[in-house]
């Protein structure tokens, strides 16, 4: 019960935190917040890794494999396409650097 | 005392992870935020193996490896264009793990009592395989592969209702009397439910979901931290439950349409015909797909001469790039005018309405991809009160953000939605493909202004015949 209370307790706080946060995000930034926390989403690989910890039966060996590989594909594409759109956005004081994506 | 360490350890990374999030308040600083959101995932990923350690290190290494080199790959030739699609796939990979790590994890602790960690379980494997279907239908309308019209069948309110009651109640009673037998049938159920749910949803509306997909892949993510007693989990899930949320509400809000209505889809609005009041004959059926070739009557004199001396008059110009500019490709010829005409002397202003492309902020990366300074681009209520005092406005491949029969008449499907008010300025320059309405459904009447030059057909083309006019001596 005390588990499940303070789960919930890191729940709200964290929605209400980043919640006050991403609103001060720019229109201009909303498609690389969404891939960045896109990429955040798949923080699930951590659930996989604790599942691993343990000798597991293949089966579950196999699903779970799966899920590390589609968070991990996740989050690398996640923070590689936003860093590169990041990149790409260029005021006129910056117009000079040349970081090529 | 390692119990409070262990606290305080989860609590730096989260810290981490919000003062990335918090540094995506401007362009310069958000790629250092990048970074330090990356760099607390996998702080997490080493705290993880930390602690537990890990019984089967290949398999991990394998599977990591397998992932993270497809998803770099993937991350470096994707198009701006492809970005919306990209990160619908993504997310459904997200849903996936999560849908996958709930199962096992259910599946491990076999039947017995519902109790609350069980059931968040549950959540998880529901919430994540729905948005795994989900995702997936999203990214096949977003990269084309798919119709991108909604599909709506009879009842299909009710049936995705049901089907998803059905696989809740599946998944409950799976925990109770056989995970094994019943859980399955219980996610495939979840799933169809996702996919139903978003093959309704289309065109113009597809921002409204990708941003609800990445609200629900967090949500299962954060599920699954409570039956796992992660907290690092809760709380990262937590955060992306947030910003999904935010952004899901920011585009209805820019299309003046209630959540709960875009995802009842158009039904009841399936017989949108083009308000039009001056063109009955041309009213077409919304969900046909635009003809090949497009019915533009075709003016009795070439507009473009007008056009260019419109614009070789004017000081002060704002562009609207819609989406159709970037289905034509032609945002590297827009950009190129805008660098000349402000070469010359001229006052250039992009003008972006907040669901112009097919995700939240696509226009930005879009021009931002084709070289347009940030400093160039304006939101719409920034921009609405000087148009009155604007010479030209050039309008490429939008028409429903423009129309101002979302200010000017009642009853329409736009009606009171925000607008970029184009029609205040002293001449507008409409670079659209025909004169067919936007998604909504309602004929533009900014088309019939007298002070619009209509510059119909392939934005590239038109574009590039500006360019020319304007090509240095």
């Amino acid at each position: 019960m005390t588990d499940l209370f303070f789960a919930l307790v890191v729940f709200a706080v964290s929605f209400a935190i980043g919640d006050r946060l991403i609103r001060r995000v720019p229109p201009m930034l909303h498609t690389p917040l969404m891939s960045m926390t896109n990429a955040i989403s798949a923080v699930v690989i951590l659930g996989a890794l604790a599942l691993l910890a343990t000798d597991r039966a293949p089966g579950q060996q196999a699903l779970i494999a799966a899920a590390v590989a589609a968070a991990a594909f996740n989050i690398v594409g996640g923070f590689a396409i936003t860093g590169r759109m990041l990149r790409m956005f260029r005021s006129e004081g910056a117009a000079q650097r040349s970081d090529g994506a | 005392m390692s119990q409070i360490l262990h606290l305080l350890l989860d609590l730096s990374v989260i810290a981490i992870l919000l003062g990335g999030i918090q540094r995506f308040n401007s362009p310069v600083s958000a790629r250092f935020g990048n970074r330090l959101a990356s760099l607390a995932l996998a702080l997490g990923v080493v705290l993880a193996l930390w602690r537990a350690g890990t019984a089967h290190p290949l398999l991990l290494a394998a599977a990591t490896l397998a992932g993270a080199a497809v998803g770099w790959r993937l991350a470096m030739r994707v198009t701006m264009v492809q970005i919306p699609a990209m990160v619908a796939f993504q997310h459904g990979a997200g849903g996936l793990a999560a849908a996958l790590v709930a199962y096992v994890e259910l599946g491990v602790a076999g039947q017995g009592a519902l109790d609350a960690g069980r059931l968040s379980g549950l959540a998880g494997l529901l919430i994540g395989a729905a948005t795994f279907s989900g995702s997936m239908i999203a990214a096949a309308k977003l990269s084309g592969r798919v119709r991108p019209t909604p599909l709506i069948l009879p009842g299909h309110g009710t049936a995705t209702a049901a089907v998803l009651v059905v696989s809740l109640v599946a998944g409950t009673w799976a925990l109770r009397i056989s995970p094994e037998a019943l859980l399955v049938p219980a996610a495939l159920l979840a799933a169809a439910g996702g996919a139903l749910f978003a093959v309704r949803i289309g065109g113009a509306d597809m921002p409204v979901l990708i941003s609800f997909l990445n609200a629900t892949a967090g949500l299962a993510a954060a599920a699954c931290g409570i039956i796992l007693k992660d907290r690092l989990l809760i709380a990262f899930g937590a955060t992306v439950a947030a910003s999904g949320s935010i952004l899901t509400r920011v585009m209805c809000h820019a299309m003046n349409r209630r959540t709960a209505k875009v995802f009842a889809g158009h039904q009841g609005e399936v017989n949108w015909r083009p308000f039009d009041m001056f063109h009955k004959a041309q009213a077409a059926p919304v969900d046909s797909p635009p003809p090949a070739a497009a019915p533009a009557p075709k003016p009795a004199t070439d507009p473009l001469p007008a056009a260019v001396a419109a614009l070789e008059a004017a000081r002060r110009i704002v562009i609207v790039p819609g989406y159709g500019m970037a289905l034509a490709q032609a945002q590297f010829n827009v950009a190129s005018l805008a660098a000349r005409w402000t070469a010359i002397g001229k006052s250039v202003k992009f003008a972006i309405h907040p669901v112009a492309g097919r995700m939240p902020g696509h226009m930005h990366v879009l021009l931002a991809e084709a070289d347009v300074n940030y400093d160039l681009l304006h939101e719409m209520d920034a921009v609405n009160p000087e148009l009155g005092d604007t010479d030209v406005v050039l309008v490429v491949g939008a028409c429903d953000v423009v129309n101002p029969a979302a200010v000017q008449t009642e009853g329409t499907p736009i009606s009171g939605m925000p607008i970029l008010e184009a029609h205040l300025a002293r001449t507008v320059i409409v670079c659209n493909l025909d004169r067919q309405p936007g998604y909504s459904g309602v004929a533009n009447l900014l088309y019939d202004d007298p002070k619009t030059i209509l510059l119909l057909g392939d934005a590239q083309q038109t574009t590039a015949s500006l360019l020319a006019a304007f090509a240095p001596q």
